[in-house]
């Protein structure tokens, strides 16, 4: 009877979608971290790129094994687990021996983000998380900084990189203080052309702010990270700052110190901004980034450590949830809108 | 007047791809009779009709075959001339079977109609319009199928002072209204005049969104004098045709949750509902057809068609031309249309379109059928019309919590527009849980 001899298929509508993709997302995040890590590598040479090689492949291996033990299809294909290796990368020292690099990554997916879950579970920013577990276990390496820009950079690895599993790290290069060390220790700030350039030392990938910079502004003009979060941080640090540099300059240091100094950078653009564990309202997002900028301001001017975003940022991770059960959307038609 | 300046719209929304070049260029066109035309007496919300026909019995184009049963129904009339051949089950979108008059046209059946009692817009009174309405049969013909008339009588102490005319059409493919605006544009002025008398309202504002610019043109410059209408332009945005979202974006007034229009005085009608009003009521005549797109890659022959209502939707993709490669069928647009599981369903008055694509395009929309965990990245959420959080309600249906999902995240507000699963990079089909959530909802509040 019919000329319409075909199968058809059902679906439930929609039957069109904006062709977006959890693994699209998170490769280009990926993209966006690496003209940081090809200026770590230049900055801190071979050191720096076996630190970066070592965090991420150890990261991806571990989540890949973890899958197969739980008998589940691999999930490094989704690329979350590739950024996660990058940017615990980029929070190491750049000499730090790859040994600890290893044990951070596997403690950083197993702990941080298989233990709760996998992706879309992880209650924390995984990479802090494996950073924090290695300033807990390995204070030492954890705060030796070399100087940027070594001449013998591309020639020599420093043989701390290179130490055996648990023996004890035997640097034979100078070390360097951190601007923020130098501030609260000396009370020296640094210029601002050497932070925003990356001409002082630090981890492998916070010492450039500009790149950094350049990757958060190429995902939020592809709508792929929440702009109220770094611009929140940046600006209750640089206003609480502020207030006081203008009660004690000599004792506190100026706004743009304090924005361009250490991971703030780094922290606020790439980890604070972390999805999974960042509230999902605008307004929580911008509660977030007040928080987080203020727990730094408070570590920095008054903690017992020279250097805060972690800290601030895994704090805020931990109250997230919180928020997003204190601030959810006014639904349309209820409230004060209504009528 | 014709603003297009203004930012007339509501907040959060998305913009699919429209995809109605291929269409809207196409005048209207009348479809053949059908050899068997099965006419459903639920049609529309509300109760059925009740049929007033015979198996065996003759019946002429326009006649009424159902009355309507009580004040939430609406009368059926005969799409063609033929013989009743039986009253019986017949299968509905749903899965669902409804009882249906099937009707034989005769060979060569006439166009003609059978005229019924006219309704004078200058005589009548609110009450003689509403009533009129509702014997012509006509319900929402956007796609709810809301009986009319219901609408029309403003609740107990409320006044209505707007009459939205709505011509959004936001649904990607979709044309019908876009070619009523410019081929019944003398119908619709009518409509409205019926409209404004039988509602009480002051004014009236035909709602058109910025990618049919020559419709509101042709409204703009054949607009009578006397009646107290302006033509909007709104920008384009789905879901911008549904009624909460007109009325923002016009009015700028919220319906409250659970509300209805007139909560706010207003009270919004299609604008192929205005123009069949204003076609109907002065000739006494009912519904026996309607215009509805045939499109999407599917189809070789697209248009729009004046088509009877009662066709089989395998009759009309015959005669419109299924591509070989066609591969879903689905009745209205993509982003709300439901599909099609068995080809001899009936298009009823409901029915604004029948989109048809190949595995191409399914490929390209869910062709990366892996569902990833939630990211929390909020797309749902500035997607939402109604400020839901799409994202807490996917992983609460998940787990079946759904006294939270009514009670915390206002669950029953959701009208299913589809701009979450349309967004989210996971593919987690989350209008979908929602669509399932709230039967279960009714479910279990019925077994208690």
């Amino acid at each position: 009877m019919s000329k319409l001899s075909q199968y058809l298929e059902i679906g439930s509508s929609p039957h069109v979608s904006s062709g977006a993709s959890v693994d699209v997302i998170m490769r280009n995040v990926f993209v966006a971290l690496l003209p940081v890590c090809a200026f770590s590598i230049y900055a801190f040479g071979i050191a720096a790129a076996l630190v970066l090689a070592t965090a991420t492949l150890t990261c991806v291996v571990t989540e890949h094994v973890i899958c197969r033990l739980n008998n589940k299809p691999t999930t490094i294909g989704d690329w979350s687990v590739a950024i996660t290796g990058l940017l615990y990368g980029l929070t190491l020292p750049p000499d730090l021996p790859l040994w600890m690099v290893a044990i951070g990554a596997i403690f950083a997916v197993a702990v941080g983000k298989a233990l709760f879950g996998g992706l879309g579970c992880n209650a924390f920013n995984p990479a802090l998380v494996g950073r924090a577990f290695l300033q807990a276990a390995f204070p030492q390496a954890m705060t030796h900084w070399s100087l940027p820009l070594a001449a013998d950079r591309f020639t020599d690895i420093p043989g701390s990189v290179l130490a055996f599993p648990f023996a004890e790290p035997a640097y034979d290069a100078v070390t360097a203080a951190t601007p923020l060390a130098r501030m609260k220790f000396e009370a020296i700030q640094a210029e601002n052309s050497e932070l925003l350039w990356g001409m002082t030392s630090g981890s492998a990938g916070e010492t450039c702010a500009a790149l950094i910079f350049i990757g958060g502004v190429y995902l939020v003009a592809r709508n792929m990270m929440n702009w109220r979060i770094p611009v929140s941080i940046m600006l209750t640090v640089a206003l609480i700052t502020w207030i006081f540099m203008q009660i004690d300059p000599t004792v506190y240091p100026r706004p743009s110190f304090m924005l361009f100094s250490g991971g703030l950078m780094l922290g606020a653009v790439f980890m604070a901004t972390d999805m999974v564990a960042s509230p999902i309202t605008n307004a929580g997002c911008w509660l977030y980034g007040f928080l987080i900028g203020g727990l730094v301001v408070v570590i920095r001017f008054w903690g017992g450590m020279p250097e805060g975003v972690m800290y601030a940022i895994l704090l805020a991770n931990a109250v997230s949830p919180h928020i997003d059960s204190l601030i959810q959307p006014r639904v349309f038609g209820t409230g004060k809108g209504a009528g | 007047m014709l603003n297009l300046a203004r930012k007339d719209s509501f907040a959060n929304g998305i913009h699919p791809p429209e995809m109605k070049d291929e269409t809207s260029h196409l005048a209207i066109r009348r479809f053949p009779f059908a050899p068997l035309l099965i006419v459903p007496l639920s049609q529309h919300l509300g109760k059925p009709a009740s049929s007033v026909v015979r198996a065996g019995q003759e019946v002429s184009r326009g006649q009424v075959i159902a009355e309507a049963d009580g004040f939430m129904s609406v009368a059926m009339h005969a799409p063609a001339s033929g013989i009743v051949k039986k009253i019986a089950l017949a299968p509905g979108i749903g899965g669902n079977m409804i009882e249906s008059v099937y009707i034989e046209p005769h060979p060569a059946s006439s166009q003609e109609v059978e005229g019924g009692e006219a309704c004078d817009v200058e005589s009548a009174t609110a009450d003689e319009i509403i009533a009129a309405i509702q014997s012509a049969g006509i319900v929402g013909l956007g796609g709810a199928a809301f009986p009319t008339h219901v609408k029309l009588k403003p609740p107990e102490g409320k006044t209505l002072d707007t009459l939205i005319i709505n011509g959004v059409e936001c649904e990607p493919y979709l044309t019908t209204d876009h070619r009523v605006m410019l081929e019944q544009t003398a119908d619709i002025f009518n409509g409205i005049r019926y409209l404004l008398k039988a509602t009480g309202a002051g004014e009236s504002i035909i709602a058109i969104e910025a990618n049919k610019s020559d419709a509101a043109k042709k409204l703009q410059d054949e607009c009578p004098a006397d009646l107290p209408v302006s033509i909007r332009v709104c920008p384009v945005k789905y879901p911008q045709g549904a009624e909460k979202m007109v009325i923002q974006s016009l009015l700028h007034r919220e319906i409250p949750s659970g509300g209805l229009p007139a909560d706010v005085g207003a009270i919004c009608v299609n604008v192929a509902t205005t123009a069949e009003i204003g076609r109907l009521l002065p000739r006494g005549h009912g519904i026996q057809e309607r215009v509805i797109t045939i499109g999407g890659p599917g189809i070789k022959r697209k248009g729009n068609y004046r088509i009877p209502i009662g066709t089989t939707v395998r009759f009309a993709l015959d005669e419109a031309g299924a591509a070989k490669d066609i591969a879903r069928v689905f009745l209205g647009g993509p982003m709300m249309g439901p599909s099609v599981s068995n080809l001899d369903i009936p298009i009823t008055k409901g029915t604004s379109g029948i989109t048809a694509f190949t595995q191409a395009q399914i490929d390209e929309a869910t062709g990366h059928k892996h569902i990833y965990p939630c990211i929390h990245c909020a797309r749902c959420v500035e997607a939402c019309p109604l400020f839901l959080n799409p994202s807490q309600l996917g992983i609460l249906a998940k787990n079946e919590e759904y006294d939270r999902m009514v009670g915390e995240f206002h669950l029953m507000d959701c009208f299913e527009c589809g701009a979450c699963s349309y967004v989210c990079p996971s593919h987690i089909p989350l209008v979908q849980y929602f669509r399932l959530s709230k039967k279960m909802v009714r479910k279990l509040s019925a077994a208690k």
